[in-house]
């Protein structure tokens, strides 16, 4: 296997992956951009193309134009190690094998994942995401017709709702589980933040769809697949429907940090001024260092491309910009904290670990996440704890330990390659 | 837009180019993709390569469909 060599390698092809290769391609860097998706854009911007108008297809172009960034997609990393002289060596796993790359410095952008919180039904085929149907129409899926109900928390589910009814689906309202005194306060902050416009979109979108605020889903029915949802807290009343789009949040991935040895604080990244990890020649940018959406992503993913590189001159006033970002961040996760009472939804029997079948009774039993793995193998199956970690934080406090390297399970094949 | 023949599950599937194998298979009604331990049946459900549920197997090997594109003959068989 031979070994690509580049000056920064950057995981993670979202937007601040991108604003960060670009920003650092610009000091005449190499850069090498790798992905696990099958193209540029991460969450917000899957499937966009360089023709695109806007502010994803001028980013895209961008990076394009420059001769010496190399993109390499689906690529996720496996492992990761000293490189020979200096720097890292990193394994990825690739559909036409393993990679090996050779880098001076990383900078990591691998985003968010959704937080899925277990209710009776949740499993059924038709329960997904909210960020994920999204991903699953910005992919292909064909929802023209479709009854989707929204629910869960946070920013993201206007997002997907107006994303929904763009793609043709009949959306038959929005759960929010946040307290309509708190979201008075989110609007109050966006309205400071300057994102009126935005939202003036958005709520044009969505006119004519119910919002329910401190309302949630209590169960999913259905034979094969879901067919009703029953819905509880504030507005309470049972909804056919053919996709029920629930997310509880979005939270910082930071499993690759942790297989470089970061510190992580607040169940995010810990980065300095100059988005430098704890790490030598680490750098970290985007929702991984907490959730604050685009904007911020952007702004960290060019503030870490240029002070990798050195470019210290270039940043101007990105310092400010970004302590705005970071306030609006801040009111986020105050206004969409989640109420105490959606650890009652499961049932005795409702699964939280849906790769080994493992109930919420079983779970309950259990002090910590170490004895629930020994006794329950739960989060030890093949998601390795990505779904049921950040529920089980939810319903029983515990935080998440369990990332060992390879990250994914790799074939044999591939750990043995050369 | 381009559309590309692959099989599924034995049969010929007419689909659009540049969809995901996930959307493919959606788009035919496989919304149960395979079966879970004690033998529920389960469907995709971050559409970003995190879950897993969605795998199955494409040309003999076992990925996760919603991270890989169609391609025009590619063979696709599911878990169930
Ligand atoms: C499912 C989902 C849908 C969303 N949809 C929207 C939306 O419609 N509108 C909106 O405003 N916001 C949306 N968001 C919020 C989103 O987090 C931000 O808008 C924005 O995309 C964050 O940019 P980022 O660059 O930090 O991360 P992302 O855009 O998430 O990009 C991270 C990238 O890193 C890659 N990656 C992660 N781990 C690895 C690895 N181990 N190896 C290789 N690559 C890796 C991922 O494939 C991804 O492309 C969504 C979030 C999620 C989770
Ligand atoms: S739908 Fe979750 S990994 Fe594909």
């Amino acid at each position: 296997m031979t070994a690509l060599e580049t000056d920064l390698l950057i995981i993670g092809a979202g937007p601040a992956g991108l604003s960060a290769a670009l920003s650092a391609a610009q000091g005449g860097a190499a850069v090498l951009l790798a992905d696990l998706g099958p193209g540029p854009g991460g969450q917000i911007w899957r499937g966009a193309k360089a023709s695109d108008g806007g502010e994803s297809g001028t980013l895209l172009r961008g990076v394009q134009r420059q001769p010496n960034i190399t993109a390499l997609y689906g690529a996720q990393v496996a492992l990761s190690e000293r490189g020979p002289q200096g720097g890292h060596a990193v394994q990825f796993s690739t559909p036409q094998g393993p990679r090996r790359v050779l880098a001076q410095k990383i900078i990591l952008a691998s985003g968010a994942t959704e937080r899925f919180l277990p209710f009776p039904g949740w499993t059924l085929p038709g329960v997904v995401g909210a960020g994920g149907l999204q991903a699953m129409v910005k992919s292909g899926l064909d929802v023209r017709g479709a009854r989707v109900l929204v629910a869960g928390s946070g920013p993201l589910l206007l997002a997907v709702a107006a994303g929904m009814r763009a793609a043709g689906a009949e959306v038959v309202g929005v759960a929010e589980q946040a307290s309509p005194t708190r979201l008075l306060g989110f609007g109050l902050a966006a309205q400071r933040g300057g994102k009126v416009g935005e939202a003036a979109k958005l709520l044009w979108a969505l006119r004519g769809v119910p919002y329910w605020p401190a309302t949630y889903p209590v169960e999913a029915s259905g034979g094969e697949r879901l067919t009703q949802v029953e819905l509880g807290g504030l507005t309470r009343r049972t909804l056919e429907c053919d996709w029920l789009a629930a997310g509880f949040g979005l939270v910082p991935d930071t499993r690759l940090a942790a297989l470089f040895g970061c510190a992580l604080e607040g169940g995010a990244v810990k980065v300095g001024a100059w988005q430098q990890t704890s790490q030598p020649g680490i750098y970290a940018a985007g929702e991984l260092t907490g959730i604050g959406g685009v904007d911020k992503a952007r702004l960290e993913g060019s503030m870490a491309g240029y002070t990798a590189t050195g470019q210290v001159e270039r940043l101007r006033d990105l310092p400010t910009q970004l302590e705005q970002a970071r306030h609006f961040q801040a009111s986020l996760s105050r206004s969409f904290a989640l109420r105490p009472s959606l650890r009652t939804l499961p049932a005795a029997g409702t699964l939280i670990c849906r790769c080994e079948d493992v109930p919420h009774a079983a779970l309950q039993a259990c002090p910590s996440w170490t004895e629930a793995k020994l006794q329950t193998r739960c989060g030890m199956g093949t998601c390795q704890g990505r779904v049921c970690g950040p529920a089980a934080e939810t319903l029983y406090g515990w935080t998440f330990t369990g990332v060992r390297p390879p990250l994914l399970p790799l074939p044999l094949a591939d750990l043995l390659g050369e | 837009m381009p559309e590309l023949v692959l099989t599924v599950e034995g049969q010929p599937l007419r689909v659009p180019a540049g969809i995901s194998v996930l959307a493919a298979l959606q788009g035919a009604a496989h919304w149960s993709l395979r079966r879970s331990l004690s033998g529920q049946r389960r469907g995709a459900l971050c559409g970003m390569g995190t879950c897993f549920e969605c795998r199955a197997r494409v040309d003999g090997v076992l990925v996760r469909t919603c991270l890989i594109p169609v391609q025009p003959g590619m063979t696709v068989e599911l878990l169930e």
